[in-house]
């Protein structure tokens, strides 16, 4: 490997050729590489070799350069396995000794230990945890802390070569540096074809899982103690405490005791190895990590194009690197390009400045072309970084205007060269590329859609009942997190663990997971799927007006976001780990502690069907030709972006539920791994995304299919990527880097890439994967189709949509940031609003009809029209069938259950007995009249069908196209509708007579709801203006009156409140007030009614009693009035009955002087009045008489009723009641 | 009509010194003439019921039962006619309509040798002249006559004063061409929790949008508030978005904190309505 660097830089193979050799096979040796057919190997081994060498030549650079880049290509050089295999195979023995003795090993344990006895108490917490600090140590929130575990080691690694004088290295020493693949055999040279994935995690058996490329520098990990295997709580203590004001010092300490641990383990690693090496007095200071101090405190060397040396081997090495990321042989080309970038912000420090001389010298005297420090100088660095930018400018001016803007304005690149300068200034100021600043996102509740929703969807009342209160219960849960789960301390598991399983157990055990499995994932569509969650890692100040959008609450949420954007750690490099930001973290955080395999099978399940509705959408039809083409364009744009964020967002928590129950800490051995996968070969996967992705290719619509995939992939765990299944996803992923498609986009194929290339850097995906050939062989290139579905040549992606995707891509924005000291970029973004589509279904149904001909047919007619015709009438057909469903329950079924109302309502009267044998009945009566509605919903979809089509057409369309239309849609409609109608109308019209039913069971004590109707249909009196009075008010004024009346009755009290008299005027008023609000409808219900009703009895007999002891005369007048209100104004029946009761009676029993021709009166005026019969008065009076009541008072009651039954019985023609009474009267005093 | 907190405290803090009556009422208005009488009034109630809540306990043993039972007897026995039940109610601090229940419990325990059922009580305290007893008849009816904050009649009152308001909140917005669909026809349609209103069309009010109304006769204190937060308003949140509570009588200004998140409270009916302006044009 060494050997073919080693010739190019002698010049005496030129680029061109060692290109012409990489790609093509092994076979192949042309006569001009005749100096490279010596070296038998392989060609696919010099990519992996090529990068390494450049992270290793320019280590001392970047490691002394600033502080908050990571330093990914530096550890990923010396830290991959991939690569440091190579090297390292020599000394194989003693790096499984260091492996085993890597001081966060016994930490991490430590770390794990401390956790499992915090949570102890709890049995059931413990596999919980687990996932629980799986899933944190994934989270972008965390930053670092997990994954430094496995970083770490990468970050210590390299010092056993960094610290090794360059001098010493032989690179063409087969026993140092064996060709790849020879990491299997120990010491061994024979070179090997090809990284087999196996060998190599089996040579590592105790390290920690891998992690990306991208390793946090030491200064960012001080949680780094507690590696993967550490627990959430124990890990976050940590946190609070570190990481941000303590940092620097706490750090600091840190690292001194992590040197001494490593001088140590190196000097027993290394030793046997016979390399020669005193930590403790390292010959070039520059080397040793304690020199990487925080980067301000060294200056920044002033970059100069004349102090450039070796010039040619740099050139040389630009142009074989940039065609290698040209060619996509690098297996992530935006972490090329951020390692670009990181050499034309290199910081060289004043150390390395002077020592540069003597190290250049030192070089020069150096045979060996590859083994010289070409990149020992900052001025070295750039020149080769601008020499890069400029092979790669096709890639960087896509990228977003910000990221443009500082490149345009590097003054590095502005005096290395003046002509890329000019070309990014250009770029920049014709870029229209800006992204937004995303926005923190917003609880939004789905709305609850009777269709999926209501009773009917339910096997029982309770389960329904019981569902409604979960779904509370879930909005609560969400706004307690979303309240507090920023704050300190604040835990999920502890504080919403025991609801959230509670609400589980009240699931199982009414069957409701499937309901709330489905509003489990539109909530999650609804919070997460915009480019919100939090995750962003780059950013700009946010404009005025988002601030002003915001408001003052969300500012303060905001400025911490951007702290969070702000502060060095946030610098992650371009490879995070998979994430859940934002508000996806509560969804995680929920499945975690629901820990419910019910509810995990039925929320795969709904997620599994979103996917696959989704993935099958037609998004582009538009027609190039068109002038509206633009419109829609932006039409297609927006919804492509909205449906690939659901996608990815879906996929990702398929991937996380599916890979769940096998996720392990650490890494599994090789044995355990060979069990696990011949176990799980054996299983089907829940989704089959291999078919998926041959579909998606073959119809090139792999730009939707491509990146939910990947999102999904993610979170694989670690055996899943060596399963026969997967392996192939993975080798045809592989084909698609690799493939030239020239069709494609240029923003879709960089998307694709951006998400490839990070999901290759996704610790659970094993890293030989890219480069094994065998991996390129397996894959079987599928064959393309022409499909009118195909997405992969419209531009559909923009830098909007693929920053939203790929947020690390941002990184290079941040490190381009981080070099302009005291920069003060105020590009502010804008907010694009990504328009949510209807979750509905868009897939039309075609229907199958008998007549195969007439099918035929139809498919002809829209053969030759244009695509959206067929659109339309599917569209129509499918909507006018729906509303013609609905149409009939609400005319037809409603009217049939009106009827059934009534029916019920006489039966159930007749017979308590049997309420399903009655429902049976009425309903069987109605069934037949049911069949109408397939004549009704006929007439219907004839009428409607021809409207919307007519509407939704062009105006131009011809007639007869347009009739064509008409007809079919309707054809289609009535068959939807019809369909539905003649299987479903029986149980329709039984399931809501039978709700009815039901209902009118409940209430019995109140009025029927048809009583209810028939009082209230009663309307208001022409010209009404609704000022009557209030009926509450009125009911509160009698109220009071008829508190006054008591009070007078009670003679011992007496009046109580002097200011308040009987008056009778004022009642008089009240009357007729009372009137009005009677007469008038519009406030009235039934209750008021029938209060004022009973209200106004009390009254009267409250009236007629007190009048006889205050003797007043207007009573008469008031008694009368009363009357005519009863018998006019009132709807409802006003229970004058109750005048006759023992209670109101029994006033009048306890006064002395009783005065009857009032009552009398009274008596006549209800008959009068047809308020009560003859007949009913007198049988009131006689239950009267046989009740206990004083002698004297029951004789004179007697007499009463012989009075009234004698006048009654003669008097049949009426007169005058004044009268009447008068003549009463005079008898009854006569008589007592 | 909008009350700071500590308004409200204050008003509040003068009701716990006084009895529940018309003359304390008056008393209040006297007090804090710049309120308005009705959101006084619910005040009044509202604390007044805290109040009861707070002793029901100690009044609801069989103990007090008794000797409450016993003191209605010897009462009624020196004189029949006297207010006796509301006397009583009265001395020892409590709803008059809740004594007469006590009593009139216990009276049909005896009677009946059986706990009378809860439909029964009801019943005959909605309409005492079913009580087979003359005396008590009188007494009860005294009883829940009297009582400004419990009682049928009450329940009844306020009963009617929520539906005027829900037609008062309807008439204003027809006038406003604001289409909606009414609490019976969306239980109709099967929803599990139906607010008054919900607009078919959303609006915004002060800048907010809101998908639903609901109205409140009442004065919106921090307890009732909390009350309906859980059992009405996050669940119409849950099921329609954010949504408008009119509390007609005013409520207290700190309560008003849940805007951003979806829950907007007026104590009128709103005058900032901004419409959707597609929609306005086809009307």
């Amino acid at each position: 490997m060494a050997a073919v660097l080693e010739l190019l830089l002698r010049e005496e193979v030129a680029v061109g050729a060692v290109l012409r050799w990489l790609r093509q096979g092994p076979g192949h040796r042309p006569a001009e590489v005749t100096g490279l057919v010596s070296l038998s190997l392989l060609q696919k081994d010099f990519v992996p070799f090529l990068l390494n060498f450049l992270r290793e030549q320019t280590s001392q650079i970047l490691t002394n350069g600033p502080s908050t880049p990571a330093k990914t290509p530096n550890s990923k050089a010396h830290g991959s396995q991939r690569t440091g295999s190579e090297r390292r195979a020599g000394h194989k023995a003693s790096l499984g000794s260091f492996l085993t003795a890597t001081p966060e090993a016994l930490p991490a344990r430590r770390g794990r230990r401390k956790g499992g006895s915090a949570v102890s108490t709890s049995g059931r917490q413990v596999p919980r945890d687990l996932g629980r600090s799986l899933a944190e140590e994934e989270d972008g929130k965390n930053d670092s802390p997990s994954w430094s575990g496995g970083r770490r080691k990468r970050s210590e690694v390299p010092l056993v070569s960094a610290r090794s004088p360059p001098s010493q290295l032989n690179l063409n020493n087969l026993e140092e540096f064996p060709p790849m693949g020879a990491a299997s055999v120990p010491g061994g040279c024979k070179p090997s074809r090809r990284i087999n994935p196996t060998p190599v995690s089996a040579e590592r058996p105790l390290s920690k899982p891998k992690t990306c490329f991208t390793s946090t520098p030491v200064s960012q990990s001080p949680a780094a103690r507690f590696s993967s295997g550490s627990n959430l709580e124990a890990f976050s203590t940590v946190q609070e405490g570190n990481l941000t004001s303590v940092i620097s010092s706490s750090l600091q300490e840190e690292r001194e005791m992590l040197k001494k641990e490593r001088c140590k383990l190196l000097h027993q690693a290394s030793s046997p190895a016979g390399i020669s090496l005193d930590p403790g007095t390292p010959t070039k200071p520059s080397y040793t990590r304690s020199a990487s101090l925080p980067a301000e405190s060294h200056l920044v060397t002033c970059a100069d194009p004349a102090k450039v040396s070796c010039k040619k081997q740099l050139e040389c090495l630009a142009r074989l690197y940039s065609s290698c990321i040209a060619e996509n042989l690098v297996p992530n080309i935006f972490l090329e390009l951020f390692f670009v970038l990181q050499l034309l912000t290199s910081k060289g420090t004043s150390t390395a400045e002077e020592e540069e001389e003597s190290d250049l010298e030192v070089n020069e005297r150096s045979k060996d072309a590859s083994g010289r420090q070409h990149f020992r100088s900052v001025h070295n660095c750039v020149y080769f970084a601008v020499q890069v930018l400029d092979y790669q400018y096709e890639i960087i001016s896509h990228l977003e205007k910000g990221t443009l803007k500082f490149l345009a304005e590097n003054e590095r690149i502005a005096s290395f060269s003046p002509t890329l300068h000019e070309r990014l200034r250009q770029a920049y100021e014709s870029s229209t590329a800006k992204v937004s600043l995303l926005l923190p996102c917003s609880v939004q509740s789905v709305s609850f859609q009777p269709e999926t929703d209501n009773r009917s969807n339910f096997p029982s009342d309770r389960a329904f009942h019981i569902f409604k209160k979960q779904r509370d219960i879930f909005y609560e849960l969400l706004r307690e997190w979303e309240d507090n789960h920023e704050k300190t301390g604040w835990d999920f598991e502890r504080v919403l663990g025991n609801k959230i399983r509670a609400m589980m157990a009240h699931l199982s055990a009414t069957c409701n997971h499937s309901h709330f499995a489905r509003l489990f994932q539109k909530q999650l569509i609804q919070m997460c799927k915009g480019p919100v969650g939090g995750g962003a890692s780059w950013g700009d100040t946010p404009d005025q007006d988002v601030l002003n959008m915001l408001g003052p609450d969300n500012l303060s949420r905001l400025k911490r976001l951007q702290e969070r954007f702000v502060v060095p750690q946030s610098i992650r490099g371009p490879c995070p780990p998979p994430s859940f930001p934002g508000c996806q973290q509560f969804f995680r955080d929920f499945i975690l502690s629901a820990g419910s395999y019910q509810f995990n099978q039925h929320l795969v399940d709904s997620l599994c069907l979103k996917i696959l509705e989704l993935d099958g959408l037609t998004l582009v039809e538009h027609e190039h030709s068109d002038g509206e083409a633009d419109m829609d364009e932006q039409d297609e744009k927006k919804r492509f972006t909205v449906v690939l964020l659901s996608l990815r967002l879906l996929a990702k928590f398929l991937g996380f539920l599916v890979f769940l129950p096998y996720r392990t800490v650490e890494q599994p051995t090789r044995d355990l791994q060979d069990s696990a996968v011949a176990l799980r070969n054996q299983t089907l996967p829940v989704l089959d995304v291999l078919k998926l992705l041959r579909q998606s290719i073959r119809d090139h619509r792999s730009i939707l299919t491509v990146p939910w995939i990947v999102e999904f992939l993610s979170l694989a765990d670690h055996i899943a990527p060596f399963l026969d299944y997967y392996r192939k996803v993975f080798c045809l992923l592989l084909l698609m880097v690799l493939s030239e498609d020239k069709e494609m986009s240029f923003l879709n194929k960089l998307l694709i890439l951006a998400v490839l290339g990070w999901l290759f850097q996704v610790p659970s995906v094993p890293e030989e994967l890219f480069f094994a050939t065998d991996v390129r062989q397996e894959g079987v290139m599928v064959d393309t189709v022409t499909s009118a579905q195909a997405l992969d040549s419209v531009p559909l992606v923009d830098q909007q949509l693929l920053y939203t995707c790929c947020p690390y891509l941002g990184e290079l924005r941040k490190l381009l940031a981080s070099f302009v000291a005291g920069s003060g970029a105020k590009n502010g973004g804008f907010i694009r609003k990504i328009t949510p589509t209807a979750a509905e279904s868009l897939a039309p149904k075609t229907s199958v009809t008998q007549r195969k001909l007439q099918v035929e047919l139809e498919q002809a007619f829209f053969h030759n029209q244009p695509p959206s015709l067929r659109r339309t009438v599917e569209f129509v057909a499918e909507r006018v069938g729906s509303n013609c469903v609905k149409h009939i329950k609400a005319t037809l079924v409603a009217e049939l259950v009106q009827r059934a109302e009534v029916m019920l309502q006489d039966k159930v009267k007749e017979e308590d007995a049997n309420h399903d044998k009655l429902l049976e009945e009425v309903c069987a009566h109605l069934y037949e009249e049911g069949a109408q509605a397939l004549i009704k919903g006929r007439e219907f979809c004839k009428k409607k069908g021809p409207e919307a089509v007519r509407v939704l057409l062009p105006e131009e369309t011809s007639a007869a196209v347009l009739n064509s239309a008409e007809d079919i849609a309707v054809e289609l409609a009535t068959e939807k509708a019809c369909g539905w109608l003649s299987a479903n109308i029986a149980a329709l019209i039984k399931r809501e007579v039978k709700a009815t039913f039901n209902r009118m069971l409940k209430v019995p004590g109140l009025p029927l709801p048809s009583e209810d109707a028939l009082e209230l249909r009663r309307d208001c009196p022409p010209g009404c203006q609704h000022r009557a009075p209030f009926p509450s008010q009125i009911i509160n004024e009698i109220k009071v009156h008829n508190v006054h009346f008591l009070d007078v009755l009670c003679v011992a009290v007496g009046p109580r409140d002097e200011g308040e008299v009987i008056d009778h005027d004022w009642l008089e008023c009240l009357l007729g007030r009372l009137s009005q609000t009677l007469r008038c409808r519009k406030f009235m219900c039934p209750t008021s009614e029938q209060q004022l009703a009973k209200c106004t009895v009390e009254l009267a007999s409250l009236l007629g009693e007190s009048v006889m002891i205050i003797k007043s005369n207007p009573t008469y007048g008031l008694l009368k009035l009363l009357l005519s209100v009863w018998k006019e104004d009132f709807g409802a029946p006003v229970p004058v009955q109750l005048m006759f009761s023992r209670k109101n009676i029994g006033y009048l029993s306890e006064v002395k002087q009783r005065e009857w021709d009032l009552f009398l009166f009274m008596l006549h005026g209800l008959v009068e009045h047809d308020l009560m019969r003859t007949s009913e008065i007198e049988s009131c009076l006689r239950s009267l008489g046989e009740l206990p009541w004083p002698s004297d008072f029951l004789k004179e009651l007697e007499m009463l009723s012989r009075v009234f039954t004698s006048e009654h019985r003669i008097e049949e023609p009426r007169t005058n009641p004044r009268e009447l009474t008068r003549q009463s009267l005079g008898t009854v005093t006569a008589q007592s | 009509m909008k009350l700071s907190k500590a308004q409200y405290d204050e008003i509040a803090q003068f009701l716990g010194h006084v009895q529940p009556t018309r003359q304390s009422l008056r008393k209040l208005k006297e007090k804090f003439p710049s309120q308005s009488q009705s959101t006084l009034l619910s005040i009044f109630s509202q604390e007044y019921q805290k109040q009861i809540k707070r002793t029901h306990a100690k009044h609801h043993t069989a103990e007090a039962a008794e000797t409450y039972y016993q003191r209605y007897l010897n009462g009624v026995m020196k004189n029949a006619a006297a207010p006796v039940l509301l006397e009583l109610a009265n001395e020892v601090d409590f709803a008059p309509s809740l004594m007469a229940r006590i009593v009139l419990e216990r009276f049909l325990q005896e009677r009946e040798q059986a706990i009378p059922s809860k439909t029964l009580i009801n019943s005959m305290l909605r309409d005492p002249s079913q009580i087979p007893d003359g005396v008590l008849a009188n007494q009860v009816y005294q009883c829940t006559v009297n009582d400004c904050c419990y009682g049928p009649l009450v329940d009844c009152i306020k009963h009617a004063i929520g539906h005027e308001h829900e037609v008062l909140l309807r008439e204003m917005l027809l006038e406003k061409n604001l289409s909606f669909i009414a609490e019976d026809q969306l239980r109709a349609k099967g929803y599990d929790k139906t607010p008054d209103f919900i607009l078919e069309v959303p609006v915004a009010v002060e800048g907010h949008i809101i998908h639903w109304i609901e109205s409140k006769a009442s004065f919106g204190d921090e307890s009732s508030h909390q009350a309906y937060l859980q059992d009405q308003f996050w669940s119409y949140w849950n099921r329609f978005g954010p949504g408008l509570v009119i509390y007609w009588y005013g409520f207290i200004e700190e309560l008003d904190c849940h805007r951003e998140r979806g829950i907007l409270l007026k104590d009128c009916f709103p005058t900032d309505i901004v419409t959707l302006r597609h929609s306005m044009a086809q009307r």
